[in-house]
């Protein structure tokens, strides 16, 4: 009921993933009902070479319009943004992303927390947060402040995912409200408000 | 959790007491550094962290430096500094004379990849390289030429990517963990304190640098900044920001040509 309800209500679905999540990404996207009536962020660890590919990548899957961030850009409901390499990604205000070039956190630039918590405090609990697989401990940390903030908490099930460190440990850290498969997860996101 | 007053207040403080004006900073980022430094630096609270900055002039110093982020690398994204090689650096070739400013250059290694590029076309003992930066702190270092050597793999790699083609470790003499930079790099350049949001233009340039320090600037101070770097630069001048930098927001924008993926721009009027 209660989480019915905070679905009714979400904004801005934040994804965040590391080692083993473009290829469960790849599998979602094309699973997604169009247009969506929320905001999706991606974040992942990534080598910086792989550059601005990877919002090309994610664009052959999806019918939904796809951009990879650049500094102080307008956030709309009904898009996919993809963070840059080697920023970390901020939520100026429900409307404005920003960047930060400051030190890596968890080892990692851009930081899965960082955003996590940022989405926290600007959308609190019209924010859904989803860790997908990866084979570190950055994420447990910002879907903690999710939750707090009265958002909902959702991981990859570490038995389906390439890497399950990552969602495991969210799950024994953190309050995690959904463990979904991938499909699962999609039919998850196609049951939010459409627009 | 610090609050949106809180910050307003501090930063009321630091413009009052000391002129420094962070007003118009981006608050998402400023947020995250402040709780950073209450962290670091174990300030109980909020107001303890207030009460410092206002009565201990000698912190502040420490505290605008936490504050600004001083991240920076040498050859930061290669294939920009190619670019600069390639293409950039040629046109200015036939000038009598190269000026060039690096706002925001943090601890100076920006500038010295710039001086290496230089020499390596045969225009450094033509060119001069005008470093500034908010943070004296900062230009110090800079000044100095001396970085840790545990940097060193990661510059070569990248200074090798952007088409060097000597042997990087023939810039510098290492020793006890530290490298210094071959005296003849710095002796072109010109560090001085500068600050963007309240000090004018100061001479007109060839090539504007200015890489990841408006990403820290809201909308209006970017504005406000991509002017003065305008009236900074010649006809046909260059200006180069960081990589998810835009003129896009700005009314200068048409005034300017990107000539590449790469983000750099040319004035044309
Ligand atoms: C992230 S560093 C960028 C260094 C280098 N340009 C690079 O891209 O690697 C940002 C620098 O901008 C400086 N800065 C911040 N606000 C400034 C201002 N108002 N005027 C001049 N410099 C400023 C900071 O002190 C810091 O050294």
């Amino acid at each position: 009921m209660a989480k019915n309800k905070l679905m009714d209500a979400s904004e801005v679905v934040v994804i965040g993933g590391s080692a083993g999540s473009i290829d469960a990404l790849m599998k979602l996207f094309p699973l997604l009902k169009t247009p969506i009536s929320y905001t999706l962020i991606i974040v992942l660890h990534r080598k910086n070479s792989v550059d601005s590919s990877l919002a090309d990548l994610f664009a052959m899957k999806t019918q939904i319009p796809v951009a990879e961030i650049e500094d102080k850009d307008s956030i709309q409901r009904g898009a996919i943004y993809v963070a840059p390499a080697d920023y970390h990604l901020l939520i100026e205000n429900e409307t404005m992303f920003a960047l930060d070039a400051s030190e890596k956190v968890n080892y990692s630039r851009p930081s899965l927390d960082v955003t996590f918590e940022s989405v926290a405090e600007v959308y609190g609990s019209k924010a859904i947060g989803i860790l997908l697989s990866g084979a570190n401990a950055d994420g447990t940390q910002g879907l903690i402040a999710i939750k707090k903030a009265g958002g909902l908490t959702i991981v990859q099930d570490p038995s389906t995912a390439q890497t399950p460190f990552m969602p495991h440990h969210a799950i024994q850290h953190a309050s995690i409200d959904l463990i979904l498969t991938m499909n699962e997860m999609a039919m998850f996101l196609n049951r939010l408000p459409q627009p | 959790m610090i609050e949106e007053e809180e910050i307003d207040l501090l930063l009321n403080d630091l413009y009052e007491l000391y002129g420094y004006d962070f007003n118009n900073y981006s608050r998402a980022s400023l947020k995250r550094r402040i709780q950073r430094i209450c962290t670091i630096d174990k300030f109980p609270s909020f107001a303890e962290l207030r009460y410092r900055v206002k009565s201990d002039a000698g912190y502040l110093k420490r505290f605008v430096e936490e504050l600004t982020v001083n991240v920076t690398e040498m050859f930061r994204d290669p294939t920009f500094y190619q670019y600069l090689r390639t293409e950039v650096l040629p046109t200015l070739a036939v000038k009598p004379f190269i000026r060039i400013w690096h706002a925001g250059c943090s601890t100076g290694e920006e500038v010295y990849s710039m001086a290496i590029l230089l020499q390596e076309a045969n225009l450094l003992h033509k060119a001069l390289l005008y470093a500034t930066d908010l943070n004296p702190t900062v230009l110090e270092k800079a000044r100095r030429g001396i970085f840790p050597m545990s940097h060193m793999k990661l510059y070569s790699e990248n200074y090798i990517e952007s088409g060097g083609k000597h042997d990087f470790s023939s810039y510098y003499i290492a020793n006890y963990g530290q490298v210094k930079f071959s005296e003849g790099l710095g002796e072109k350049m010109i560090f001085s304190t500068h600050n963007l949001v309240s000090d004018r233009s100061f001479n007109e340039f060839d090539l504007i640098l200015c890489r990841n320090v408006l990403i820290y600037f809201d909308k209006d101070l970017q504005e406000k900044v991509l002017k003065l770097f305008d009236e900074s630069l010649g006809t046909l001048g260059y200006l180069a920001l960081g990589s998810k930098e835009t003129l896009k927001f700005s009314s200068v924008n048409p005034h300017y040509k990107q000539l590449t993926r790469e983000k750099i721009w040319r004035k044309i009027n």
